[in-house]
């Protein structure tokens, strides 16, 4: 019967056997990874995936086969994700992320980490000085719940017992990491989020930061106990703190470029200041969750001032140096 | 603006205005071809959400239960604080880690959205990287939760007032794809991404092929063809390949009177929906090989 058939049947029936063929690679290699096929099948898909490319467009304009083109438009979908997806295993991007990724970001955002900076030093410094001048300001600065007890109407010694409370066993210090761990990296994330609002949210949420900061420095400060505080902050401050300052500045980031995106559309702009400040804001998870262990052990652990400002310069200085530390660029 | 940019407006403009916006989007691959992607529709996207949140937030209490569970009945101390860090470990990186683990992999998508047959893609076409998909699920804190906190929240007097604003502020951020072209949220736009269509179709048999034999003999002249373009021999072909009886019977005595049939009248409808298929479809086809296309019954050329 074959000069009884449609054009378009004839030619299905040369080219269906490769199109099966590809929906088969595709269907196993979606199940398990480009890892699970075979060389010469991973070699073969992107020569089949062409050749149902130009099936496709032959069908378009020969073919009426409602279901043919549209079964070819899937295959061609799945197979050009396929070719041109993302196909890099979770061990080498992991990897890439640690070695040049995260720091590259962190070095773009620079201008808008030092805005960042500037913003938590001055509402920690103007905290400080309204709390000094009329200890009440600590309450328009501390939330009660987080100060819990360490206000102005504590005594002296039970501000320093805070400072140096050691616990009787290591119980309990593991489950205070995870704590604020969590609660830390739910805050940055949501500072990150909320600098699509035009960087104001975020600003909003660095100054009370910060301003939370200078009221616990001055409470303590006043009662003498300024050098054992500000180390007591410092063995986790300097690498939570710093990963806040992060945090901002990512929201800042997206913020401006929403704002301001200059010669780029603003949909760009957005996209690309989006996906720097998402590799930033990766990193600060990972940097608070060892500020929440050393906030959670190192802090309750080690009570000598000297030891804790020396964890806390340590780290400081680690996290610059492989944040800023010049670099080769990425080829 | 180049002239190539010139000639590519006015190629793609009369094919914009023949097609109207139902949500396709041109998408050609590196070969030159267009592979006309459908962008996701509001209710999948939202009905994939649920779908994601319930396998989420039900899996989270099922995994509460049995924390709860081992806590009241071990009551051992240290036991007691290794399942409060797992607790907190792993809610947190459910709640913000489970749309990113999904779609990082190479298939784009959350169980949700594959039930709905969606997925993410980089909306310039390029690979979807990780800090892509990070970014766009991060933008969930004030797109989901943030208005959630809202609508949770009590409050009297001026705290009411505030909570008043600041939902109709984080209700902007909800609404937002119901703004643009492409429906992207404010993830999407923070990622450069967008949710597509993509579900998985079977290669259906060849109706102009199959059972050819079956309606063989059944033969219909020129003019009976031209009864017909394009646009009814696709709703024809979807009618023969649902297959139900009723609708086969109306359409097939419609076809009858439309086109004057005369030849016996005791052909089956499937065989005589099919047969006119075949011959309709040829006729079309060979039509297009001279550079006809005949868009529908009206179109007379």
């Amino acid at each position: 019967m074959a000069e009884l058939m449609l054009k378009s049947a004839r030619f299905r029936a040369e080219r269906e056997g490769d199109w099966r063929k590809l929906d088969a690679l595709l269907t196993r290699a979606e199940k398990v990874g480009a890892a699970g096929l075979k060389r010469d099948d991973l070699l073969e898909i992107p020569l089949l995936y062409r050749q149902a490319l130009s099936s496709l467009s032959v069908a378009r304009s020969i073919s009426l086969d409602q279901s043919l083109t549209d079964y070819l438009e899937s295959l061609c979908t799945r197979g050009y994700f396929f070719v041109y997806g993302q196909r890099s295993r979770w061990g080498e991007r992991v990897a890439r992320f640690f070695v040049r990724d995260w720091p590259a970001a962190v070095q773009a955002l620079w201008r808008e980490t030092a805005v960042s900076f500037l913003l938590t030093v001055a509402s920690v410094v103007t905290a400080y000085i309204l709390v000094r001048r009329d200890a009440d300001w600590f309450y328009s600065f501390v939330d009660p719940e987080l100060a819990n007890g360490r206000d102005p109407m504590a005594t002296t010694a039970s501000l320093r017992d805070t400072l140096y409370s050691q616990p009787d066993v290591v119980q309990g210090l593991s489950g205070l990491s995870a704590f604020l761990f969590t609660h830390n990296a739910q805050i940055a994330l949501f500072a990150f989020a909320l600098g699509f609002a035009l960087c104001l949210p975020t600003a909003a949420l660095m100054v009370l930061n910060g301003g939370m900061m200078g009221a616990f420095i001055a409470l303590f400060a006043m009662r003498g106990l300024a050098y054992e505080s500000t180390g007591w902050l410092f063995v986790h401050g300097s690498t939570e703190v710093f990963a806040i300052i992060l945090a901002g500045a990512a929201g800042f980031s997206i913020g401006w470029a929403v704002t301001f995106p200059g010669e780029r559309s603003r949909v760009d702009a957005a996209a690309e200041a989006g996906r720097r400040a998402a590799t930033v804001m990766a990193g600060v998870v990972v940097m608070l969750f060892v500020a929440g262990l050393l906030e959670g052990f190192a802090r309750q652990l080690v009570t000598v001032d000297l030891a804790r400002y020396a964890i806390g310069a340590a780290l400081l200085t680690g996290w610059l140096g492989y944040f800023y530390w010049p670099r080769r660029r990425a080829p | 603006m180049s002239v190539q940019d010139l000639a590519r407006r006015r190629a793609s403009a009369p094919r914009r205005a023949a097609e109207p916006d139902k949500g396709w989007r041109e998408f050609v691959t590196p070969e030159g071809v267009d592979l006309r992607l459908k962008v996701g529709a509001y209710t999948e996207r939202f009905v994939a959400l649920l779908l994601d949140f319930l396998i989420l937030f039900g899996s989270m209490a099922v995994f509460s239960l049995v924390v709860f569970g081992v806590y009241a009945a071990t009551k051992a101390a240290w036991l007691n604080e290794a399942l409060g860090v797992l607790w907190l470990l792993v809610t947190f990186v459910g709640r913000n880690f489970y749309f990113f683990l999904f779609e990082a992999r190479p298939g784009g998508a959350t169980p949700g959205k594959r039930a709905m047959g969606l997925r993410v893609i980089a909306a310039d076409g390029g690979p979807l990287t990780s800090d892509a998909v990070f970014a766009r699920n991060a933008m969930r804190e004030v797109e989901v939760f943030l208005p959630l906190a809202f609508l949770f929240s009590q409050g009297e007097g001026v705290d009411a007032a505030l909570i008043g604003l600041g939902a109709i502020w984080s209700g902007v951020f909800v609404i937002f794809p119901l703004f643009n072209r492409d429906r992207r949220r404010l993830g999407d736009l923070a990622a450069g991404t967008m949710v597509v269509k993509a579900p998985r179709k079977l290669l259906q048999v060849d109706l102009a092929d199959t059972e050819r034999s079956a309606s063989r003999g059944v033969v219909f002249a020129p003019a009976q063809l031209d009864a017909y373009g394009i646009k009814e021999l696709h709703v024809l072909e979807d009618v023969i390949r649902v297959g139900d009886r009723k609708a086969m019977a109306e359409v097939a005595a419609r076809i009858r009177t439309k086109i004057g049939w005369d030849g016996p009248a005791d052909i089956a409808d499937r065989t005589f929906l099919n047969a006119y298929y075949a011959g309709l479809r040829g006729r079309l086809e060979s039509q297009m090989l001279f550079g006809r296309r005949r868009k529908d019954k009206f179109d007379k050329g």
